[in-house]
């Protein structure tokens, strides 16, 4: 049933990229089945996160640059991500709201997630999301964050191309050092620059950049521009701006050292996940109930339990495969 | 850990501009615990059906007040089917004379919600009808 619906998404059927990215949202078996099916169709498109605070004209400007992209021949996935209530478990999705003139355009997919609780801007989902589209034959894959405040980097683990998105009136030079934000663009965009103190806002900006700030590599210092999003004004210049990036990233080879990261990163998240998930299914609630309130009653403290709950865990597990006297570097 | 969620699209399909109806409605079914996705105002059947199914909604729920509900909502239904989402539950909301009620029900609009109607109804008959897990 799985397998059909990677068949179908490979044959470019939009109902099964729908599906496949539920199925990615609700996880399990089934999800991972389908990755394992669909990931040897991936690694194509060229992944480009935007973010910034709320309100900074995210959604428009996602909705101009796909635009463009589009008139340059490039066929577009959208991944749209906004909060879930932590109180009802609902979310509120209206990215799609700026989005609606390209709603009906065939090369161009939008999908909403919400967060569903997950910290730093994305949901769980959404790398496996990305996954989908891409395999789906996406050329550009656009991640939208969810609005953005000073930690939600994770976009940076996601995209090859980070597009930090600023608007004037939201805080002095102050909230631009110390915003970890800052520290992942490959481009800056001042949007709403028609309004009042947008070049106050460019100015610091620049000089953020003067000062060394912000993601530069040795020989990519990120572009600063003026957008206005909502006339599409500056659009075209980001598209540049984008495609010139991801020139960059190839031709020094940044890219595959990029990758090389991102799979890292996904790795360990997976892993992590995994030897929780599997622990917590070998401990006996008796032993996880007596450690807890031990913890609770100040006999045993957490770092203790949680060691003896990993020796007995790993003790169980014999290392296989791993040749004798062979060097294995600690991680 | 596998988290199933109800997904609504709801629309303002057509003409007019009255949108705090839907945004009510989008709110309770928010607070109910769905993922709801607004597209906003002037949707064209095309752009309805488009984003649920990009959406892989549950459910699509139409706001209109405009009196064009027996034109709109026909067509709608028959786009969606024509694109494989006959399973998706359709409700519709606004300004819908009780004289049309029986006919649109007929067309596969099963629920049809009026000003009044409580969240607890409106969720509570999706909650009904969608089967997720």
């Amino acid at each position: 049933m799985n397998l059909d619906l990677v068949d179908r998404l490979l044959s470019g059927d939009r109902r099964a990229a729908a599906q496949l990215v539920t199925l990615m949202e609700d996880g399990g078996p089934p999800a991972r089945a389908a990755i394992a099916a669909l990931y040897p169709h991936t690694g194509r498109a060229h992944i480009v996160g935007v973010t910034g605070s709320p309100g900074t004209g995210k959604s428009t400007l996602v909705y101009e640059l796909a635009k463009e992209f589009r008139s340059r021949g490039k066929t577009v996935g959208i991944i749209a991500v906004d909060p879930t209530s932590p109180f009802s478990g609902g979310a509120l999705l209206g990215d799609r709201i700026r989005m609606q003139k390209l709603s009906t355009d065939e090369g161009i997919f939008i999908r909403s997630m919400a967060s569903r609780g997950q910290l730093g801007g994305l949901a769980r989902a959404t790398g496996d999301a990305i996954k989908v589209l891409d395999a789906f034959g996406s050329d550009l894959v656009m991640v939208e964050t969810v609005g953005a405040g000073q930690s939600e980097v994770e976009i940076a683990r996601a995209a090859h191309t980070v597009i930090v998105v600023d608007a004037p009136g939201l805080g002095d030079d102050i909230q631009a050092i110390k915003a970890g934000l800052f520290e992942i663009a490959d481009i800056f965009v001042v949007n709403k620059a028609d309004r009042d103190g947008a070049e106050r806002t460019y100015l610091t900006m620049q000089m953020m950049l003067d000062m060394g700030e912000g993601n530069c590599g040795r020989d990519w210092r990120p572009p600063l521009l003026k957008t206005i999003a909502l006339q599409g004004e500056g659009a075209a210049v980001l598209a540049d701006a984008v495609e010139r990036h991801l020139a960059h990233l190839e031709g020094s080879g940044q890219l595959f050292v990029r990758k090389k990261s991102l799979a890292e990163d996904e790795l360990r998240r997976i892993l992590g996940q995994e030897l929780l998930d599997r622990l917590m299914e070998r401990v006996w609630a008796k032993e996880w109930d007596s450690l807890t309130q031990g913890i609770a009653d100040r006999t045993i403290d957490p770092y203790t339990a949680a060691d003896t709950l990993l020796k007995a865990f790993l003790g169980g597990v014999a290392l296989e495969g791993t040749a004798e006297g062979e060097d294995h570097d600690p991680r | 850990m596998p988290q199933k969620k109800i997904r609504v699209l709801v629309a303002k399909p057509g003409l007019d501009g009255h949108d705090r109806g839907v945004k009510v409605v989008a709110r309770m079914l928010r607070d109910a615990g769905m993922e709801v996705i607004y597209t906003g105002l002037r949707q064209t059947p095309e752009m309805v059906v488009t984003a649920a199914l990009q959406e892989d909604v549950d459910v699509i729920g139409l706001s209109i007040l405009s009196g064009a509900h027996m034109t709109l909502l026909p067509r709608i239904l028959e786009l969606a089917r024509e694109k494989g989402l006959g399973d998706v539950v359709f409700l519709a909301g606004g300004i819908i004379p009780d004289e049309d009620v029986p006919a649109l029900k007929e067309m596969g609009v099963i629920g049809i919600f009026g000003p009044g109607a409580s969240s607890e109804e409106i969720a509570g008959f999706i909650k009904e009808h969608v089967k997720k897990n």
